[in-house]
């Protein structure tokens, strides 16, 4: 039974556009898949190798400019940035690993954190390259929101089938060799400079294409909205951390966790507040459903700060445990 | 010439808040061993108290450190042992956890702020804050000028603190073998708690000093946060010295920056310092007293 | 035929001198013991060969060519595999992944990663605990995890460092009856060991420093009557047991 429980998802997820008509969940979906995308890909250096990236809006923003400049300059669709997106972030990856591997401890952590800050520099400053704060404008290819719908489905489905099928190989096992260890994993004799790089490139090439998609999907980009260190890259970590760090279906977890409770807040729990603000009248009750929706950041900070402390494996990886604390029936269950 | 004096100044003035905020980081790194990432987060609360004080009080700035310091001490103090040091026993696949959970908390002191202050500017508007005086051609900005004894002051403190208190001692035995430390009957988690507590309290005083110069909003405590780790890097983690000369470095490198390249740059500045150091100078300035 | 050959190897920590002109040579097929007291340089001359910290000076031949400087993992490729005296379990993998990823540097692909590894984990007697996480291992089964796990690495030379200790006297049996085992099999061994029984009993011959300088080397029983070895260590050690 479990072995379906993804195709059956699939099959939903597939299915949702034509029963769910609605742009507005339809938009919030196709969020969802951006962010699996982008936590995939931090999974893979981070969970499975172990080299946490504080930088991946790096990649994320290289991807996205790599889209919007290619349709800019050369009036050809956007949709090639899918193509190179991935492939831009990781000559972006590249350079970088190959120098901040060498150091050992939190370099790799600081430097990343530093990649994204120079990036976003960089795009700010390269005005004739990159219109600098005014940002790119694309027109977008699609008025419905279905066909973004289905491209970010794949790129989603992509992204964790590949990481599936990667940590399945040979380099799966070198990843998480390097993660637990990385003088015992030297000494059965992988390289673990080349594996990092390795691992690097490709959490790039997805977080990459996953930029490229924003590009076409938002039609409009701007230094601080791609590069933001904030916005992406600790979000990213954040959706890692609360979906699972080191587990294959975490990040989708933690994508969809992190685009419902933002909506959750933003929408008064869904226009709740609204509704009763409309029904009372009160003022305190505007006040109030207007003050909840600005709290979305701050719901999900504390949400964060309690997964630390009480899943440090995350909703996937503390599952079980989870499981066990609603349900405790469950648990002697599972015991027995 | 006059120019270029004056960028000396106003490069070194920043200099010594820089260092303050600085030590407080590197404090932490040292025993702790994590980068915290809520530092300029537990800086903008102080600002925030200040403000408050100041604005419906009336206390004077430098007045309320008084306040805003054992404030920020009892804060970090509590975060430490409420939410950081629970993650000691917890066996988790990232060994950062506990620098993940600072940028939870920070996230977390951002939007609180922004819930009750909202996101306008805030300022706090002194006889002095606006003040200068001259020494020659060169112009001093009174408040920067107190802050910047302030700051000194506080540095001192902290070294006579380190060196000559025995929790100081404690502190140091800490960070440099924590097993040792723990072997001699040191009560690591207390020291971890007051560590924290201290450094917040550090980066509060700088806060608080920069209030009557500084304008105040929800996210200034993220360049801040960076300057610090930026400063903690060149010192070379975890030293106190040279979270100092680290300070003074990055105070100098923007103030020449921005007098000299554009103002545009000052952010950037701090960054290529930064990966300047990580190539050439890993370990810091730490490393070149070392050998 | 001389398999492995240390020659005047040096290694200084700053101004401390851990190993001081060690040279010595390794017939292919043989145990040979590394004895010497604590902090005499033993683990230093293993993290020197697997080049964790690059030599001062000397160097170090294997199958006649000079491998000196050559980078960790590419040690383990040329036929050098080692264990670690504290033991580096990869803690959240099973036991059999923790021998398949080993395995890997010999395999082509996955399957024969598996092969191997299965056929390593019966060799050492560890396939009744290959599901388990590693962490969760007693120690002298953690101490058995490395050996297999880099014999996974199909090594014509294997580094043991203190594989013995901390083990039970029953544990040091069939501990020494493996180290043989695998010595029957084709590998030559170098073996650091404290525990006297042990290096006594299966080294072919052996070579003994203290403060990081040869003071003998021989038979086991040459050394353990050279008046150097007894005064560095052995009087002591060896007449207690």
């Amino acid at each position: 039974m479990k072995k379906f429980i993804p195709l059956i998802i699939l099959i939903v997820l597939c299915l949702f556009p034509v029963v769910i008509q609605n742009a507005y969940y339809q938009h919030l979906m196709i969020l969802v898949f951006i962010w699996v995308a982008i936590g995939s890909g931090w999974n893979v250096i981070a969970g499975f190798t172990g080299q946490v990236s504080f930088g991946d809006a790096a990649f994320f923003g290289t991807g996205a400019y790599t889209a919007g400049l290619l349709a800019h300059h050369f009036h050809i669709s956007a949709w090639w940035g899918m193509a190179f997106g991935g492939f831009a972030a990781m000559a972006v990856a590249f350079p970088f690993g190959w120098i901040c591997f060498r150091l050992r401890g939190p370099y790799f952590a600081l430097a990343s954190l530093a990649l994204n800050e120079v990036c976003r520099h960089i795009a700010t400053i390269a005005e004739p390259l990159t219109q600098g704060m005014v940002g790119i404008l694309i027109m977008p290819t699609f008025l419905s929101k279905i066909p973004y719908y289905y491209i970010a489905l794949a790129l989603a489905v992509l992204s964790v089938v590949f990481v599936q099928f990667v940590m399945k190989s040979k380099w799966g096992y070198y990843f998480l060799s390097i993660r637990e260890d990385q003088d015992a994993a030297e000494s059965m004799g992988i390289d673990t400079h080349k594996y990092k790089m390795v691992s690097l490139n490709i959490a790039a090439f997805l977080t990459g294409m996953a930029g490229a998609l924003f590009m076409n999907y938002m039609g409009f980009i701007d230094p601080e909205v791609v590069f933001s260190l904030h916005d992406i890259s600790i979000m990213a970590i954040l959706v890692g951390i609360i979906g699972g760090v080191g587990t294959i279906y975490g990040p989708a977890v933690g994508a969809l966790v992190m685009v419902a409770v933002h909506e959750f807040f933003r929408t008064g729990f869904f226009g709740l507040f609204k509704g009763l603000a409309a029904m009372t009248g009160s003022d305190a009750m505007i006040s109030v459903a207007k003050t909840i929706s600005h709290a979305h950041v701050l719901g999900f900070g504390i949400l964060v700060v309690l997964v630390i402390l009480y899943l440090p494996n995350g909703i996937v990886g503390d599952w079980d445990k989870l499981v066990g604390k609603i349900i405790p029936f469950k648990k002697k269950e599972a015991a027995s | 010439m006059d120019i270029f004096l004056q960028t000396l100044v106003a490069g070194i003035l920043k200099g010594g808040l820089y260092g303050l905020i600085g030590i407080g980081m590197s404090l932490i790194m040292g025993v702790m061993g994590i980068i915290n990432l809520a530092h300029g987060q537990l800086m903008m609360v102080a600002m925030y108290i200040t403000f408050v004080l100041s604005h419906y009080v009336g206390i004077d700035p430098y007045l309320s450190l008084f306040i805003t310091m054992p404030s920020l001490f009892l804060l970090g103090a509590l975060i430490q042992k409420y939410t950081l040091n629970p993650l000691m026993e917890v066996d988790s696949i990232l060994p950062e956890n506990q620098v993940l959970m600072t940028v939870g908390i920070g996230m977390v002191l951002v939007e609180t702020s922004r819930f009750i202050f909202t996101s306008d500017y805030k300022s706090v508007q002194t006889s002095y804050s606006d003040a200068t005086f001259y020494l020659g051609e060169i112009s001093f900005s009174v408040a920067l000028v107190i802050a910047f004894f302030i700051a000194i002051g506080f540095t001192l403190f902290m070294f006579w603190f380190l060196l000559k208190t025995d929790i100081g001692r404690s502190i140091r035995a800490t960070a440099q073998d924590k097993d040792a430390a723990l072997l001699m009957g040191v009560d690591s988690k207390k020291i971890t708690i007051i560590t924290f507590g201290l450094g917040a309290a550090l980066v509060g005083a700088a806060g608080t000093i920069l209030m009557p110069i500084y304008y105040l909003f929800p996210d200034i405590g993220g360049p801040f946060t960076r300057k610090a780790f930026v400063i903690t890097i060149l010192g070379g983690l975890g030293s106190t010295v040279g979270a100092i000369f680290g300070g003074l470095t990055l105070g100098l490198a923007e103030a020449f920056g921005a007098s000299y390249i554009g103002m545009a740059y000052d952010d950037m500045i701090g960054l290529i310092i930064f990966i300047l150091v990580l190539l050439f100078l890993p370990g810091g300035f730490k490393r070149l007293t070392k050998i | 035929m001389i398999l492995f050959e240390l020659k005047n190897l040096v290694k200084h920590f700053g101004g401390l001198a851990a190993v001081q002109n060690v040279s010595f040579q390794v017939e292919k097929g043989e145990i040979f013991g590394l004895i010497g007291p604590n902090g005499s340089g033993k683990t230093t001359i293993f993290n020197c060969i697997s080049n964790y910290f690059p030599v001062t000076s000397g160097s170090i031949h294997f199958n006649g060519q000079d491998i000196t400087g050559l980078k960790t993992n590419k040690i383990c490729k040329a036929g050098i595999g080692r264990t670690f005296q504290v033991v580096k379990p990869l803690g959240r993998l099973s036991v059999l992944d923790n021998v398949i990823a080993a395995a890997f540097s010999k395999a082509k692909n996955k399957k024969e990663a598996h092969d191997i590894a299965m056929e390593t984990l019966e060799f050492c007697g560890l396939m009744h605990r290959k599901d388990i996480i590693a962490k969760s291992l007693p120690i002298g089964e953690r101490k058995r995890l490395e050996i297999t796990r880099s014999m996974a690495t199909r090594p014509e030379l294997l580094l043991l460092d203190e594989t013995a200790a901390g083990l039970t006297p029953t544990e040091v049996d069939v501990a020494i009856d493996l180290i043989k085992k695998i010595r029957d099999s084709g590998v030559t061994i170098i073996i650091v060991e404290h525990i006297m029984k042990v290096i006594m009993t299966i080294s072919d011959r052996i070579h003994a420093i203290n403060f990081g300088q040869t003071i003998a080397h021989g038979t086991p029983k040459e050394v353990s009557n050279h008046k150097a070895v007894i005064e560095a260590y052995l009087g002591e050690e060896y007449a207690h047991s």
